[in-house]
Parts: structure tokens; C-alpha cells; sequence
């Protein structure tokens, strides 16, 4: 289907009373009446809303993508090129729930309406086969991911890279700017590190599991390291789970629920265990997705299992803030500002646990406006939706402008790797770290 | 057919990415926040005042209607373009033109949002007292479109005491200014006029407002009672008194209760009624006012009076009241809001009137309320799939508002008058008064090209409207 005319109603004055027709939707991942019905269409959330901030139109503000849902639901809106190009706009950075004052779960309508487009809705063929690959095939299998990230670092130190850039090929191609958005890929993988246990320094504190993730396994050792050496030291005793498998949350996101069900599976039998205090993760889009097993498998006999591990997973911040931290062995005299990631921010709720972390080590804290608006990273939307992430990325220079900070400070490696490429387009120098990282550097 | 190429001349107006023109685009534009939908032919997005004054003089040689719209926050169905024609949606005219810090004013294109302004000047030591409960989405163009209020109108009044300066552009596609010189006063108050005139006389592209100076110091104190009641009985006490607060906002058990679950904002639920009651000015001021208030409620029987200690305790006692439309969404699916407007020494027998109606129709119905000047929001839950539940919500919201004329009040505060209540003001005014108001409005806006069917009824509609039971109240 791909006509986006309205079957009935457009012209309709003065309708008081919704008429529900027949819904496009089927099959699994129904967004549901009780779902979307909650909004109130106050529009309390347009503001809040990068995109529509960015096109000020409101089929791309969260109020007009839940009315979407519902005219698909009611039978007067086809899952069309229209509905799809709007659904695919969102960044599902869920800053509209934050917003929200009626408590609407836009996150798990947009993931829904997602998962129905999959389904019912047939996208040019390179789009399908690139996403099946992707969604499929690749991410949830580390031995794929590892061989896809070889050839990634191929390209990146045999000089193909170099030469493309310079050569102007990339430019040609419309992709120097997705090109740049890529993550310099580790000389040595963190899955060799899965199936260890780090022994606690001094006193034994907590023990947790630590979730290494998938692209951070082959991009961001470096940071798992520094992850585990910042919880030993603050004596928690951290395994690396065997068994365990990419959280999800990018095939979630993009409609591949099934994909996403199959792994939160794999997660749960590999590292819920009473042992465990605690479930870490320094991902703030894993986390995310990790706390919200429950309703990803909310259909599953053992949907108890996915509570309990959603449960108790923990942001590392919001770990270490609540354990403690012992005193740090040297401080950091600097002005930074913290950019909230979406996911931690409004996804988890969590906020002051990183900044209080911060202001821990010595840093001077310096709020940028926005600091909760997305940066555009969005998992691989800087990628599918490279036009308008970079406007959005624009923005949040803007805003980081107006700081004197010296140091920007966040808690999710996509965000970090779009501030960086920020920084670039404005030819700023300003180092971009992870929260972890800034701890690791006092401990 | 002729009409093919009116986008094509639209978009050679304001360019090719700023108009909507397909279905499945225009039906994001059929709503607003109230209950009201029509989709209109055409959005456009003017970015500049010449473009709003060519696309009206385009309108009117095609005789296509304007409607236009700022965040689609209203309440009354003012931006809904229910005649079809073109919405002019302000998504683009976003920017502040000017702050005047030393002559205490600024200058706003239309589609600034409230709350973006206040931030703007929160450094200076400013702020933009209008605050609607959607401030942080609505925008200014539309506050003076209706005229908007807020909590704090008790003291500060609504938007039209805070418009000094408008640009308008008339019907006909000129560009008009009305007021703006420095303390003008001479001929008739065109500006004050213009406010409030939910976009039937012109539209506003730039507004130029007063500015206000951020209290030195604040107090916010919640008032709790175990009857309604009593909640009322202190309003009047605390006005009576010569105090004026900043902003007394009732809410009733029920509603609190709704907002408690969303906000835990710390209204206790076992509570009937909750006042909530903000002081501000110099310090000394407002420490012997927020003491005064304490010892007037228990006096008016409040059960308990709490002080908020500091800014999150204040934040989150507001946040209840400014989120309590949408925390209702997570009881209700849909609900009617009304806003009616009383004498606040009747409110106790209002909302006893309230409840009795919401029983003769079966409706559950919340009150939200700017006590101290009497302007109620009841709120009436009901499911928008059931036409007959729908229907009684109407018919409830009609006899609320039914009531609150017979005891010398109005039908709108804050939200406007749209397309929801204009049989309504058959009941609020005489015909000559009607009379007037559509001659005033005919001088500027002749053939009712912007927001036709808004506001004010015709004729025709109010000999129709007009029973037995209401020609004695006109």
C-alpha cells in the first residue's frame, strides 16, 4: 500500500464524535486504543520535540505522529509513504514524555506503529535488503559484528579511508558526512573480555553484571575497560556474563520487535541471577531498552523473568551515585557542561546522578540551555536521517556555544560520537567523554 | 479546474516547502486542544509580514478563508478553519524582534512561544506575566488571539493589559499599526480592541509586549480543607481582606487525586478541596502576607496550611496545577474542559450546580479553578467513540455554562468563545450589543474572510438558540 489518500472524513466539520473504522493495523505489536488514546492532544510536548522544533510542522511533532496512529487505527490513514515518512522522522529520543503531563508511553507507540510498518509496508528494495542485513542478520550476532567491524577497520587503517576522503569520492556519494559519524573500531575486542570476573578492590561492596553491548564491544573496549576499572575500584566485584547478546534496542526502535524478543531472551537467561546486585549497562540507549524488557515481552509465558531483570538494571551513573563513590584519588579542576542523553534523561529518568557524579570529581558544572533536548544521534538515525540530524546537531552546538565549558560530559557513546562530530563542523577542539571516562581519570 | 494551480501561486508566495497541501498532511491540521475538528484546503507557513499581506490579498481574490494558527493549544476551536480555506500556521514566525530592557518591553513575531520569551528574559531580571497552563507550547500570537490568562491574572491581568503594540495586517492586505508609541493614549484603543479578538478583526504579526520585573521574593502556601466549602469561604476572606495574592488556584478532591497520581506533587488525597495561594513582591511584603493568608484560612476553616520550603517544593506544587489538564488523560481518554467565568462569592453554589448536573447526565466532572477571580475550568470525562455520551458532555458543558451567565458571570475567562459557545453569547449579550460588536467587526474584516464562524453568532443563529428559559437572561 503506498496511496496516502484518506479513505473518509478529511472534510469533516465540526466532528465532535471519532468514528472508528477499519484499523490498518495487524498482526503483532498492535499500538493499542488504551495506548495512544491517552494523549489529550493538549500539545504540551510540540516544543519538546527536536523535529518538530526543527520543521515546525505537525505531522512531525509527537501529538500529530499519536494522531497518525489513531487515523491508521480508525481506517481513514493507509500505511502509506506519507505515515511511514513521518514514523521514520521521530528520533524516539522521548523527550515528549517528559513533557507529557497525561503519562502518554510515546515510546512504545512509535516502537509499535514501527513494528506495523515492518510488517505491512513494502520499502524500496535497497532500503529492505540494507535493513534486513543490518537488523537481521548482523547486530545480535557477535561473530557478524565482528567480522563487519574487521572490515570497517580495514578500510580505516589501510588507507582506503584516507584516500576516499581526500578524493573527494565520499562527497560524490552524498555519504563524507555519514562517514564521519563513524567509530574508529578497536585494535582489540571487548567480547575476548565476556565470560571473566574483575575481583573488587578492598572492602566487597555490590556484585553486579556488567552488559558489554554490541557495537561498544567492537568500537568502545576503551570505555568497558574504563567502566570496569571505576566500579572495582569503588569495590564492586563485576562479571561479564557469558551467553549475553546485543540488548535490542536499535532493532526495537527500528520495528524488528521480533529480533529484539529473540535477544531479551538471550540477556535474561544469560545474566538474571540472584548472585547479581545489580544489572550495569554505560549505555544509556541499551539501558533503556534493557528497563523495558517487561513490555517487550509482556506476551511471553515467563514475562515475569523480563520484569525482574528490567528491574534491575541500572545506568552505571546511577549505580555508582546510589553505592557511593569512594573518595577519588585526585580531582578535576575544569568547566564542563553535561549533555543529558535522550535515553537517560527521559527514557530511564535519569538526571541529577551523572551531573552529582561530576560535581564529585571537582568539576564545575556549567547547565547549557537544552541540555535534555536530543543531540541527533538517536542510534542509527544520524544515519538513515542524516539531513536533519545534522540540523538538529546544529542546534545543539548552538547551545553548547553559549557555555565556557571545557569539557563536554556524556553518559552514551552514539551521543558522544555526534557531539564530536558537532565540534568538527563548528572547528571547536573541545573533548567530548563519557562520564565513566572523566571517573577513570581520578580514580 | 482553476483551483489546481492555487498551491503553485502559494507556494511561489512563501515558497515551496511551506505549504501543505495533501490529505494525509491537512488532517494533522483538523484539530486543535479542544473537541473541535475540520480540515482546512491549505496550510502555509509565512515567514515574514509582506508574505502574510500578499496570502491574504491571494485569500481574498480567490475566496478562500484564513484561519490562523500558532501551537494548536487552544481550547475553543479557535484555529480550527471550519469552512475549509487556508490555515496560516505561525510555526515559522518565531522570532523575538527585540528586548527593551530600560523602556520595559519587547517585540515578538506571532509565533514566539510564551515560556521562550520569559527565558529570554530571566537574565535581565524580566519575564512575560501572562501564563497560560500551556505556556511552555502556546504561543504569543495566539494569548492575544484569546486573550489568554493564567493563574497569576489575579494580580497581573491577562494578555491584553500586558499588549502595548501590534502590526497587524488587515483583510484587505495592508499593514496597520495599532498603538505602540510610548504611552499613547489618544484616539480609541485599537490595540486593546484587536486583543481578545480571536482573529476575526486581523492578524498579528509582530506584538509588542510589557515586560515585567521578576519578584524579589515568592511564597507559595497550599491550603487544605476536608469540604469545599470552606475552600471558597477563604477566597473570598483572603479578597475581602485586601490582600491580593498572585494567584489563588482551587482544585477539588477528585481532581487532586488525578493529578496526585501523575505529579506527587504532595496534595493530600484524603483531602475535599486544596487551595493553592502564591505571594510575591519584596520580601518583608511577602513574609507578612504568606502569614496573614495562614491565620485567614484556618480562620475559614482549612484544615491545614502548608508553606512551600523552597524553589523544588514551590516547582512541584505547580506542576500539579499547571499539568493537571493532561494528568486527567490518564484517567479519561477524552474530556471537555469548560471555562466559565462567576462572581467568586458564588462559588460554593456553583459547584454544587456542577455536581448536580454532572449526575443528571452521568458524567464524572473535575473542577479545576482560578479562584480568586472566579474563573472555573470544570473538566467533563467522557469517551469520544460513544455519540451519546458525547452528546451529554456537550449538553452538560452548555448547562454549566448556562448557570454561571444566570448568576451574573460569563462564558469564557481565558480560552475564547470559537466555534464551541457562540450560541452561548446569544444568552451573554442583547441583540443590540451583538449588533455592535459585528458592525465593529465588519469595519475591519467585511467579508469575513479570517476566521469566519467564529466568536460571534449570526443573527439567525441566536433567534434559533433563543428558548423561552434564556430570552429573560438577554
Amino acid at each position: 500500500m503506498s496511496s496516502d489518500t484518506p479513505t473518509a472524513g478529511a472534510a469533516g466539520h465540526d466532528r465532535h464524535v471519532l468514528e472508528m473504522g477499519e484499523s490498518h493495523f495487524a498482526g503483532p505489536d498492535r499500538p493499542s486504543w488504551d495506548l495512544y488514546a491517552t494523549c489529550v492532544h493538549c500539545g504540551l510536548c510540540l516544543n519538546h520535540c527536536p523535529t518538530y522544533r526543527a520543521l515546525g510542522m505537525e505531522m512531525d511533532s509527537p501529538r500529530g505522529r499519536i494522531y497518525q496512529v489513531l487515523q491508521v487505527d480508525a481506517g481513514r490513514l493507509p500505511i502509506g509513504d506519507s505515515f511511514v515518512t513521518h514514523i521514520d522522522r521521530c528520533l524516539d529520543c522521548r523527550a515528549c514524555e517528559t513533557a507529557c503531563p497525561s503519562g502518554v508511553q510515546y515510546g512504545h507507540i512509535v516502537e509499535r506503529a514501527r513494528a506495523q510498518i515492518e510488517q505491512h509496508y513494502k520499502r524500496p528494495w535497497p532500503a529492505r535488503l540494507v535493513r534486513s542485513i543490518f537488523f537481521r542478520h548482523v547486530l545480535g550476532n557477535p561473530v557478524r559484528v565482528a567480522t563487519t567491524a574487521r572490515l570497517l577497520r580495514l578500510y580505516q587503517r589501510s588507507g582506503a579511508q584516507r584516500l576516499a576522503r581526500a578524493s573527494g569520492l565520499l562527497r560524490l556519494l552524498g555519504m563524507s558526512e555519514v562517514e564521519a559519524l563513524q567509530p574508529t573500531i578497536d585494535d582489540h575486542f571487548f567480547f575476548d573480555q565476556i565470560g571473566k570476573v574483575f575481583p573488587a578492590e578492598g572492602e566487597l561492596r555490590a556484585r553486579v553484571a556488567l552488559h558489554a553491548g554490541c557495537i561498544a564491544s567492537v568500537a568502545f573496549s576503551a570505555l568497558n575497560h574504563a567502566t570496569i576499572r571505576v566500579l572495582t575500584k569503588n569495590g564492586v566485584e563485576v562479571w561479564v556474563p557469558p551467553g549475553q547478546n546485543c540488548c535490542g534496542a536499535l532493532q526495537a526502535h527500528a520495528g524488528f520487535r521480533e529480533e529484539a524478543r529473540r535477544l531479551a531472551r538471550e540477556n535474561i537467561a544469560a545474566m538474571l541471577d540472584d548472585r547479581f546486585d545489580a544489572i550495569v549497562t554505560n549505555a544509556a540507549g541499551c539501558g533503556s531498552t534493557l528497563k523495558d524488557y517487561g513490555d517487550l515481552l509482556h506476551e511471553d509465558a515467563r514475562h515475569e523473568r523480563a520484569e525482574a531483570f528490567a528491574g534491575k538494571v541500572k545506568d552505571v551513573t546511577e549505580f555508582l551515585q546510589h553505592l557511593g563513590l569512594r573518595q577519588p584519588t585526585r580531582t578535576l579542576n575544569l568547566k564542563a557542561a553535561y549533555q543529558d542523553p535522550c535515553h537517560l534523561a527521559h527514557g530511564q529518568r535519569v538526571r541529577s546522578e551523572p551531573r552529582d557524579l561530576l560535581r564529585r570529581i571537582g568539576l564545575k558544572l556549567e547547565e547549557m540551555p537544552n541540555a535534555d533536548q536530543c543531540c541527533g544521534s538517536a542510534g542509527s538515525y544520524n544515519v538513515t536521517q542524516n539531513e536533519l540530524s545534522m540540523k538538529i546537531l546544529d542546534a545543539k552546538m548552538k547551545d553548547i556555544a553559549t557555555t565556557s565549558a571545557e569539557l563536554i560530559v556524556t553518559a552514551n557513546v552514539g551521543c558522544m560520537l555526534q557531539l564530536r562530530a558537532g565540534m568538527k563542523r563548528i572547528g571547536r577542539l573541545t573533548p567530548v567523554k563519557h562520564v565513566v571516562e572523566v571517573l577513570d581519570e581520578c580514580y | 479546474m482553476f483551483s489546481r494551480s492555487i498551491p503553485g501561486k502559494l507556494r511561489k508566495i512563501v515558497g515551496r516547502d511551506a505549504v501543505l497541501d495533501r490529505p494525509a498532511d491537512l488532517m494533522l491540521y483538523e484539530y486543535d486542544g479542544s473537541l473541535a475538528r475540520g480540515a482546512p484546503q491549505y496550510v502555509v507557513f509565512p515567514q515574514s509580514t509582506e508574505q502574510v499581506s500578499e496570502l491574504v490579498k491571494f485569500a481574498a481574490r480567490e475566496g478562500l478563508s484564513i484561519v490562523p494558527r500558532g501551537a494548536g493549544t487552544g481550547l475553543s476551536g479557535g484555529s480550527i478553519a471550519r469552512n475549509g480555506g487556508i490555515v496560516l500556521a505561525f510555526a515559522r514566525m518565531n522570532r523575538i524582534l527585540e528586548i527593551d530592557v530600560p523602556n520595559l518591553r519587547a517585540t515578538v513575531q506571532p509565533g514566539v512561544v510564551n515560556l521562550e520569551l520569559s527565558n529570554a528574559l530571566a537574565p535581565h531580571g524580566f519575564y512575560f506575566a501572562p501564563d497560560p497552563s500551556s505556556q511552555k507550547a502556546c504561543t504569543i500570537g495566539g494569548n492575544v488571539a484569546e486573550n489568554s490568562g493564567g493563574p497569576h491574572t489575579l494580580a497581573y491581568g491577562v494578555t491584553v493589559n500586558h499588549v502595548t503594540g501590534l502590526e497587524v495586517v488587515l483583510p484587505d492586505g495592508r499593514i496597520a499599526q495599532l498603538g505602540g508609541n510610548a504611552g499613547s493614549a489618544a484616539g480609541y484603543d485599537l490595540t486593546g480592541f484587536f486583543v481578545g479578538s480571536e482573529g476575526t478583526l486581523g492578524i498579528a504579526t509582530a506584538i509588542t509586549v510589557k515586560i515585567t520585573r521578576l519578584p524579589e521574593s515568592v511564597a507559595t502556601l497550599l491550603a487544605i480543607y476536608d469540604n469545599v466549602q470552606n475552600a471558597a469561604e477563604s477566597v473570598v476572606a483572603l479578597t475581602s481582606a485586601g490582600i491580593t495574592p498572585a494567584a489563588i488556584e482551587m482544585l477539588d478532591g477528585w481532581t487532586l487525586r488525578a493529578v496526585e497520581a501523575s505529579v506527587h506533587a504532595g496534595y493530600p488525597l484524603d483531602s475535599a478541596a486544596v487551595l493553592l495561594i502564591e505571594v510575591e513582591g519584596l520580601r518583608e511584603m511577602v513574609e507578612e502576607h504568606a502569614e496573614a493568608i495562614q491565620a485567614l484560612c484556618r480562620k475559614s476553616g482549612a484544615r491545614e496550611v502548608r508553606v512551600a520550603r523552597d524553589e523544588t517544593e514551590r516547582q512541584l506544587l505547580w506542576k500539579g496545577r499547571k499539568t493537571a489538564f493532561g494528568a486527567i488523560g490518564r484517567i479519561s481518554h477524552s474530556y471537555y474542559v469548560q471555562d466559565g467565568v462567576i462572581p467568586r462569592t458564588r462559588i460554593p453554589e456553583t459547584l454544587a450546580k456542577i455536581e448536580e448536573i454532572g449526575r443528571k447526565y452521568s458524567l464524572t466532572i473535575g473542577n479545576i479553578f482560578h479562584a480568586g477571580d472566579g474563573n472555573l475550568h470544570p473538566l467533563i470525562l467522557f469517551d469520544s467513540r460513544d455519540a451519546d455520551q458525547t452528546q451529554r458532555t456537550l449538553d452538560a458543558g452548555r448547562e454549566i455554562l448556562e448557570f454561571c451567565i444566570s448568576v451574573g458571570g460569563s462564558i469564557t475567562g481565558e480560552h475564547g468563545v470559537g466555534m464551541e459557545k457562540q450560541d452561548l453569547m446569544c444568552s451573554l449579550f442583547t441583540d443590540s450589543e451583538r449588533e455592535i460588536m459585528l458592525r465593529l467587526r465588519q469595519c475591519f474584516n467585511p467579508n469575513s474572510l479570517l476566521n469566519p464562524e467564529k466568536m460571534l453568532p449570526s443573527p439567525r443563529l441566536c433567534r434559533e438558540a433563543v428558548s423561552p428559559g434564556h430570552a429573560s437572561l438577554g
